[in-house]
């Protein structure tokens, strides 16, 4: 619990955190860089279990411990997204989501 | 006292038809017919032993032929009544079958040795007799209707695959499939008699059904339909499918077109054993045919049989082809046996005409079988069905003479030959009962003794045409089935069938009545005659007598043009203005919705086919979207 | 004090994710990234959760975000610009975007949370303690699940981005 702060102005941060990764998702044509946008909204998601184990049920550790868990998650799916980046690259020399439509009807 | 060795009895020809049809491509030409020929040789004799044993030392109980459930497991089960069983079933009908079916493969199996000689599919065609001997032997051990309703579509089969064995030959495929279509038709009366029975009388079972104490329950028990008991009306319908595979008229037609079989299936199928199946069927229910509204079905029994005897007699007198003037001639003598079951009491002496139809199978079978191999070797040696190719082949193969003379003077009815004593019995029950039917099977008798004799003078005598290279006697083992059933076809007539089967089961005494046998013997000796002056030598009185009659030898040339008539039927009326609209309709309609459907939906998913984009991107904006319009109409409502 | 720190923090989170997410130089929008992360950490430490705050640096700041600038390294030339989504489409994911933030933060402002006030601090050995523990509050399973699927993660991550020897020739 941070002093003087309220939990709806740190889901405040954590909400728009999120909308600003769904925008960055949508409009970025790098896969990179929309794999950043998707560890943007994955690190609002942990911010919001942190936040309310802490300000609703401080007895437990649940949200702590799930976002532990997110992180790994996120770990696992960054290095495994990364490879077939690579690998996609290595393929057709670009990272332009218009030029990867092959498997488009 | 355990029976359920018999079980061996069908079980034996169908390890064979296993053993030889899947194996087919490593056995050599004549070990395959050997190795048929040994199986089925152990199946006869363990059989001959079940009959022997059945007739003389157990099957009596306290002066009664019993029916003995030799084997029984059951199978499917519906409720505590009607389940479908498979088993054995021994009485003095299927003991007797017991003797038939077995000998008639037997010997079949032998005479295919030396005439499927040299011929494709050797070990198959071996294999397939083996399938039927199973399927026959299954049919006539049958403890109830289910069970027996299998086996005869078993033998439809197999009769399909035997009467399409030569299966290059176009007319061969259709008979096959002629005799399969009209023998299905009228199977489809024989299961609707099946269920109608299962419904009402609530068992499949055959010691139940042949009960007199079940049948005097059941018939104040179910109700009546257009003044018969229901139960007559599903006699008819099972009488329907005997006369199917009995070819009865007007089910007859595919019996002459399944002579484009070979011969020796011909001598065991459509003439020895399967084309009986329909009198056994009659005499396995005979009780109720009996009992019920005073035996109305066994009146229809009797005239079709009667009818079928006259007709098929007549049409045989013009035929040129050997082998259809004994199809024609095995279904009038099927006809007989149909009658004499027709005009059959119930108790003792009574029973005659019961006792006579078997007897007459019995005998039958034996001389039948003997003309049809008789008439294979005859054609093995011209290469030719047409009788017009034959005469004076008596120097040439003088086995086949005397063995076929015999045959013929069976059937016709000459003592002491086993034809006479049979047909007198039927003739004699036919005297007692029902004097219309007496005498259609009193000039039946004398038209067979004609048409016989001019089949034996045509073929032995008449004159010498001049043959490419001479016919030769056939070989041994076309030659010992001959002279074995050449025996049989003298002897078996002495055999006192009375004793041992009868329709109650208690056996009588039979006695000639000399009157009425001489009378069937003279007429006998007329038909001989007549035919002797007509075709002992050549000479043009027969086209005479042709030409007198004029329209009438046309009709019967062609059979009544009953084939004509079905094809009519068939073709211009169900065909044209029945299942022609019916396939319009399917094709328009009923396609065309289908068709529509599926262009529509082609149509469809092509224009909406850029909304996948394939770009993820696309599809989490359409979803937050979305999922953004949802969460608002769902505030908006809640609020 | 802490208030004016959670700000500072806050006003760096939201900025720095704006900019990661507009920012046409990939390798600048990374570190953006970085300090997004390292700010999420910053509030992780003020609220006590010392061993999460520690983690989120060191695998999120510390692992991730070198895979990132490693793959970038690879398979992108750094200073070309990266491209721009269509104007129509960048219009419409803001309109989106902005729309479900209102939404959202509506939503929660309007939601009476009821705040428990607890200062008991969370130590290392609670959460090993939780994540080792097979009873109640214990979450065995569900480690020795991740545990699997970082092993099956780094075993894929290796096959799928090696040379596959035959394209090769």
């Amino acid at each position: 619990m941070i002093l003087g702060v309220s939990i709806y102005e740190i889901l405040t941060v954590s909400t728009l955190v999120f909308f600003i990764g769904v925008y960055g998702f949508v409009t970025r044509k790098n896969l990179i860089a929309m794999l950043m946008s998707v560890e943007l909204i994955l690190n609002s998601a942990a911010l919001n279990f942190v936040v309310i184990n802490k300000y609703l049920f401080p007895g437990n550790l649940e949200g702590a411990i799930f976002s532990i868990f997110i992180i790994a998650v996120a770990a696992a799916e960054t290095a495994l997204a990364l490879a077939i980046i690579i690998n996609l690259y290595r393929r057709v020399m670009s990272l332009n989501t218009d030029e990867l439509e092959t498997m488009k009807y | 006292m355990n029976l359920s060795y018999t079980v061996l009895i069908p079980l034996l020809p169908l390890f064979m038809f296993l053993f030889l049809g899947f194996g087919f491509k490593r056995f050599k030409e004549p070990y395959s017919g050997w190795i048929g020929t040994i199986g089925m040789l152990i199946t006869a004799l363990i059989s001959f032993y079940t009959a022997f044993q059945y007739f003389f030392n157990y099957g009596k109980v306290d002066g009664v032929y019993q029916k003995i459930y030799a084997f029984n497991t059951e199978w499917i089960h519906f409720s505590d009544t009607l389940h479908i069983d498979m088993g054995v079933l021994l009485d003095p009908i299927s003991a007797v079958m017991l003797i038939v079916v077995p000998l008639i493969s037997l010997m079949v199996h032998l005479y295919s040795i030396g005439y499927m000689h040299q011929e494709p599919g050797f070990t198959k065609f071996f294999a397939f007799l083996s399938l039927f001997t199973f399927s026959m032997l299954g049919l006539v051990l049958a403890t109830n209707l289910f069970q027996i309703y299998i086996f005869w579509e078993l033998v439809g089969v197999s009769s399909y695959l035997l009467i399409g064995y030569y299966f290059e030959k176009p007319s061969a495929v259709l008979a096959a499939k002629k005799a399969f279509i009209v023998t299905r038709f009228a199977d489809f009366g024989f299961l609707v008699g099946i269920l109608m029975i299962s419904y009402y009388a609530k068992t499949w079972d055959f010691a139940t059904l042949t009960s007199l104490d079940f049948i005097h329950q059941l018939s104040s028990q179910v109700g009546m339909f257009m003044g018969f008991s229901i139960i007559t009306w599903a006699l008819i319908f099972i009488f329907v499918g005997g006369a199917g595979k009995s070819a009865m008229f007007p089910l007859h037609i595919w019996l002459p077109d399944a002579m484009e079989g070979p011969t020796p299936v011909s001598a065991l199928i459509h003439a020895a054993t399967m084309v009986v199946a329909g009198v056994f069927l009659v005499g396995r229910l005979f009780p109720m045919f009996f009992f019920f509204d005073d035996g109305f079905a066994l009146q229809i029994v009797a005239w079709v049989g009667a009818f079928s005897a006259l007709f098929a007699a007549t049409i045989a007198f013009t035929q040129y082809d050997i082998k259809r003037v004994l199809a024609f001639s095995t279904m009038s003598q099927i006809g007989y046996m149909m009658l004499a079951l027709g005009v059959s009491g119930y108790e003792g002496h009574e029973g005659l005409g019961f006792m006579a139809s078997f007897f007459h199978l019995f005998t039958h079978a034996m001389f039948k079988a003997l003309l049809f191999l008789g008439a294979g070797a005859i054609i093995h040696a011209v290469h030719s069905n047409d009788m017009n190719d034959m005469g004076g082949l008596r120097k040439y193969m003088p086995v086949t003479h005397i063995t076929f003379l015999i045959a013929a003077l069976t059937i016709s009815g000459v003592p002491p030959f086993a034809g006479f004593w049979s047909k007198d019995e039927i003739l004699a029950a036919a005297f007692e009962h029902n004097m219309p039917v007496y005498i259609i099977g009193f000039v039946v008798a004398g038209m067979t003794a004609f048409y016989m004799f001019r089949l034996y003078f045509r073929i032995f005598w008449w004159r010498d045409p001049d043959y490419h290279h001479a016919p030769h006697e056939a070989p041994k083992t076309m030659t010992i089935p001959l002279l074995v059933l050449a025996f049989m076809a003298v002897f078996s007539g002495f055999i006192p069938f009375s004793e041992l089967v009868s329709a109650d089961g208690k056996g009588f005494h039979s006695h000639i009545d000399w009157v009425m046998a001489g009378a069937s013997v003279v007429i006998g000796l007329i038909g001989i005659l007549l035919a002797y002056v007509f075709y002992k030598r050549e000479n043009d009185l027969s086209t005479r007598f042709a030409y007198a009659f004029g329209k009438f030898y046309k009709w019967t040339f062609h059979k009544f043009y009953i084939d004509e008539l079905y094809f009519f039927v068939t073709k211009k009326i169900i065909f044209q203005n029945i299942s022609g609209p019916f396939a319009w309709f399917d094709r328009h309609v009923v396609d065309g919705t289908m068709n529509l459907i599926g262009n529509k939906t082609v149509w469809i998913g092509e224009k909406i086919k850029g909304l996948q984009s394939g770009k993820i991107q696309d599809y989490a904006m359409f979803f937050i979207s979305g999922a953004l319009f949802l969460i608002m109409v769902f505030w908006l409502l809640l609020n | 004090m802490e208030r004016i720190i959670f700000y500072i923090l806050s006003i760096i989170i939201v900025v720095f994710a704006g900019l990661s997410v507009v920012n046409r130089n990939i390798m600048r929008s990374i570190i953006y990234l970085l300090f997004v992360l390292l700010a999420f950490a910053g509030l992780y430490f003020m609220m006590e959760f010392n061993f999460l705050g520690a983690v989120q640096m060191t695998v999120y700041a510390g692992g991730i975000i070198v895979l990132y600038i490693n793959s970038i390294m690879l398979v992108e030339r750094i200073n070309s610009p990266l491209d721009v989504a269509k104007l129509w489409r960048r219009i419409l994911a803001g309109v989106i975007s902005v729309a479900g933030a209102i939404m959202a933060l509506f939503a929660i402002w309007s939601y009476d949370f009821t705040e428990v006030g607890d200062e008991s601090s969370i130590t290392i050995q609670d959460v090993g303690k939780s994540v080792l523990n097979y009873g109640e509050h214990g979450y065995i399973l569900p480690f020795e699940v991740i545990s699997m699927l970082l092993l099956a993660a780094m075993v894929g991550a290796i096959v799928i981005a090696k040379t596959k020897k035959r394209n090769a020739n």
